[in-house]
């Protein structure tokens, strides 16, 4: 970069200059901090900058350079961190005033195995409040501005993921996905975000808000970038009981298989009301590229898709009951200064929590309250298994399935505040996914009348990331191709 | 069914909230809004439903054996060495609101 604003980098760029002297780890992390001092007042997707991390991360990077040691495959990349990731030494606030002084005393597996791959932490990215909307206007600090139109949100939860890496304030970041935070930002922003399978990578030192549904993954402006972040951070860790031992391929070399006789599904669920008209047709536009990239193209059905909000929003707010039971006053964090130790807790919880985590634990708490488990947490997780035996019936035909990732583009800031319900519809298309634990990830595919991104998403099996992703990047490449074809 | 403000009170109990009059007007409004939405689930038979908890139940189970023996995938055998080091105590307190440098220190628990 950004000797000028709006110059993306992609990794391969940074390793190769770095590589050929062209610049340097520091001078690069350096330029990013200029540029983000300069944008971020106007976005707000950073809450805190790690910069003595960042510059002793990237003082090592250009010894071993200066050295002519072999770099790691990393080396001098800015990133980024959705605040809801522990940072060793590091403020991390999960977007909430509960947390506004901690100070973690370990790092988060997935951030840690970036920095051991070379990888520059700049710093912290702003987030709905412990990532519970769909907007980041529930931070608590800020909300988001999305960098294509300032006066429209970002998406959420990871809305600094996605706006930092469109206002190439970072090359990469890292985000988390519990009903759709990274790829519906991903979508909102035009930029790339994958949620991958459920255990393809540690939790360890996500701070949890639903547990079973809760994943980090990469967001960047092109697949390839998001492969090769996805390459370094997953895989089993023995700090997180639910990360699998499943073989982590090489998905960059995957990238260049071909795409031709794949089958692609498509479920007529994803098209049906309130999906808007410009949204559709570019969504089917590209559905038509895969085709014509060889791509089959055949009619799945995902009957149980109308149910997946509700379900989501009973199973999801009843492990953030339980989550967010910790968050008491005692062992760090913000307490209110009461005469009994039960008015510390109901004053520290009323004055450290937002609304919105409020609403989430009172809904959490009534679901499992006695009288209403049945009715509610019971039958959610039935319908949880319903919806998952529609995604084996349907990858029994095809390798992935192509949808919109949103009904919508980025809708205004302020328009849904009022409206909980209008909001959680906001991820109709995206819950699904976290719900069976399959792997789905956004890409750009055109823009709306007013110039707003608009996002296609694919689905696919189980630990099949490298279709995903193969098919990501064949429809990416095909899309440049068509654009400079006219 | 319709939450009352009874259930809102109950809840909020539960939740270790207090709430202010105003947020409990709110969530009276929301989750009866929300909860409306959700009845719709009650459209789906799902007495022969097994439920789902989790999603790496369904790759890590070994069903051919018992109780928490199924779940072997997720264990390890015992070690004495080379475990992690716990964190230092300093360390762990760093983030207390209060402490003596040894304990948490809480408001009085037994009122009286």
């Amino acid at each position: 970069m950004p000797a000028s604003m709006g110059s993306q980098m992609t990794i391969d760029d940074v390793r190769g200059k770095i590589a050929e002297g062209q610049t340097t780890a520091t001078a690069l992390a350096q330029d990013f901090y200029r540029h983000i001092r300069e944008e971020d007042p106007e976005i707000g997707a950073f809450l805190t900058l790690s910069e003595e991390r960042a510059l002793a991360q990237a003082g090592r990077i250009d010894q071993m350079a200066a050295e002519g040691k072999p770099l790691p495959p990393l080396a001098g990349v800015p990133v980024a961190i959705k605040d809801v990731m522990v940072t060793s030494g590091v403020r991390t606030t999960a977007g909430s005033k509960i947390l506004d002084n901690f100070v973690p005393p370990y790092d988060c597996t997935a951030v840690a195995r970036l920095e051991a791959a070379g990888a520059v932490i700049l710093g912290k990215l702003n987030c709905d409040e412990f990532a519970m909307g769909s907007s980041t206007e529930n931070s608590a600090y800020y909300p988001v501005h999305n960098p294509r139109d300032k006066s429209r949100v970002p998406g959420g939860s990871s809305g600094g993921s996605a706006a930092a890496v469109a206002a190439n304030m970072a090359v990469a970041t890292l985000g988390s996905d519990t009903g759709g935070s990274i790829r519906q930002p991903a979508s909102f922003c035009g930029v790339v975000g994958l949620k991958p399978t459920y255990g393809r990578v540690s939790r360890y030192g996500l701070i949890a808000f639903a547990s079973s549904l809760d994943h980090i993954g990469p967001l960047a402006n092109t697949v390839k970038d998001v492969a090769l972040v996805l390459r370094t951070i997953a895989g089993r860790d023995a700090m997180d009981s639910t990360s699998a031992e499943v073989l982590v391929p090489d998905y960059v070399a995957e990238l260049e298989k071909p795409i031709a006789g794949l089958k692609v599904g498509v479920a007529k669920e994803y098209f049906g009301a309130g999906l808007d008209s410009e949204v559709r047709a570019a969504v089917e536009a590209a559905i038509q590229k895969l085709a014509e990239l060889g791509c089959e193209v055949v009619p799945v059905n995902l009957p149980h898709t109308e149910y997946a909000v509700p379900a989501y929003y009973i199973v999801a707010t009843a492990e953030a009951s339980s989550n967010l039971a910790r968050y008491d006053g005692v062992r760090y964090g913000f307490r209110a200064r009461a005469n009994t130790l039960s008015e510390m807790y109901r004053q520290t919880r009323d004055s450290g929590f937002g609304l919105e985590v409020k609403r989430r634990i009172m809904l959490g708490t009534y679901a499992l309250s006695a009288g209403y488990y049945d009715a509610y947490y019971l039958k959610a997780q039935k319908v949880r298994t319903l919806l998952t035996r529609d995604f084996d019936e349907a990858f029994k035909k095809v390798d992935v399935i192509a949808a919109p990732t949103c009904p919508t583009v980025a809708f205004k800031l302020g328009e849904k505040v009022n409206d909980p319900l209008a909001m959680y519809l906001a991820d109709i298309y995206t819950v699904t996914a976290n719900l069976a634990g399959i792997p789905g990830i956004s890409i750009p595919c055109g823009e709306n009348h007013e110039k707003l991104p608009i996002g296609l998403q694919l689905f696919a099996r189980h630990f099949d990331e490298a279709t995903l992703l193969r098919v990501a990047h064949a429809y990416e490449r095909g899309r440049s191709s068509l654009a400079a074809g006219g | 069914m319709k939450v009352t403000d009874q259930d809102v009170a109950y809840v909020a109990d539960l939740a270790s909230l207090e709430l202010t009059e105003e947020e409990r007007a709110r969530m009276l409004r929301d989750l009866n809004s929300i909860l409306g939405y959700i009845e719709r689930l009650g459209e789906l038979q799902t007495d022969e439903i097994a439920p789902m908890a989790q999603v790496s139940d369904r790759y890590g189970v070994d069903e051919s054996r018992q109780g928490s023996e199924r779940f072997a995938y997720a264990s390890r055998d015992d070690v004495t060495e080379g475990l992690r080091k716990s964190l230092p105590h300093e360390a762990a307190m760093k983030n207390a609101p209060d402490t003596d440098g040894t304990f948490f220190e809480v408001p009085k628990v037994i009122e009286r």
